[in-house]
């Protein structure tokens, strides 16, 4: 286990969620790929933490990023339901009003 | 020479790997949402095993716990909102493939190079004995403004999706002025409503 083995790794994990995020259709699939990207996020950092610089101040910049990922999901899920309440959709293509 | 207990570390580390990835490719490639949901699942508790094999013991159990919990409240959204089964009907609910398979290539292979020809710098300082009680201590003492500026930010988080999620507020039932007795609810009940 290395830096780069963690790093590699976070990598694809980044690489699966972007292209998630970019090509599915229904709101909740793509929070689900951002859910990925986020979860590489949290592994790049900690491999960075251990391997470079093991001390508090990175640990809490995780915490941070995780408490990102649980707004992230609440924002998300609520806006799913009012999308879903005043479109009767659950795709991202009905919501495409600020597309010019 | 490596020593057993590195190789079978980095031999744990890429099967954890492997299976985080590919979980997270059969998010997308699977036709059943629940099976994507499990697959979700699955990625992170294989990213959280990982992050414990990195020693930080507190993120990873978080990370496991609150990513099983939400989970299950994404498979009750499924059900919610899925017009259809796409387990029953399998059909393909994606746009741009093309673009979205070429940018995450790109990105995985900008990523990746980065990571291996970047000349890290050598570990500066060493981790504290027990961990989680240093976390404990920075939380509540020098990095005690980070959780400060956390909380309400979570706490507006609860209230903005309450907002956007929440169907009929006073003023529906009320009028703009509050004044409207008795209040305008879809259906009549209660004393002599």
């Amino acid at each position: 286990m290395s830096l780069e083995a963690v790093l590699v790794v976070a990598a694809a994990l980044f690489a699966v969620g972007l292209y998630g995020a970019i090509s599915q259709q229904v709101v909740v699939m793509v929070m689900m790929g951002l859910e990925l990207m986020i979860n590489a996020v949290i592994l790049a950092a900690a491999g960075l933490w251990w391997f470079l610089a093991p001390s508090p101040d990175g640990h809490v910049l995780l915490l941070v990023v995780v408490a990102a990922m649980t707004v992230e999901m609440a924002a998300g899920f609520a806006v799913a339901t009012l999308l879903h309440r005043s479109r009767g959709s659950d795709t991202t293509d009905t919501a495409t009003d600020l597309d010019r | 020479m490596m020593g057993m207990a590195a190789w079978l570390e980095a031999v744990l580390f890429w099967g954890l790997g492997v299976v985080a990835v590919a979980a997270g490719v059969a998010v997308f490639r699977t036709d059943s949402m629940a099976r994507a949901t499990y697959a979700l699942a699955l990625s992170f508790v294989a990213v959280g095993a990982q992050v414990l094999m990195l020693s930080l013991d507190y993120v990873g159990v978080v990370t496991v716990l609150m990513m099983v919990m939400e989970m299950a409240v994404m498979a009750v959204y499924m059900v919610m909102f899925m017009g259809m089964n796409p387990a029953l009907m399998p059909m393909s609910m994606v746009h741009s493939k093309k673009t979205a398979l070429g940018v995450a290539a790109g990105t995985f292979v900008a990523l990746a190079a980065g990571a291996l020809l970047v000349p890290w710098p050598e570990r500066r300082g060493a981790p504290a004995v027990d961990l989680t009680a240093s976390l404990g201590e920075a939380v509540m003492g020098s990095k005690m403004l980070v959780m400060l500026v956390v909380s309400p930010v979570l706490f507006a988080t609860i209230v903005s999706a309450l907002v956007l999620a929440n169907p009929r507020g006073r003023y529906h039932r009320l009028g703009d002025d509050l004044r409207r007795r008795p209040a305008d609810d879809p259906q009549r009940g209660g004393v002599g409503r």
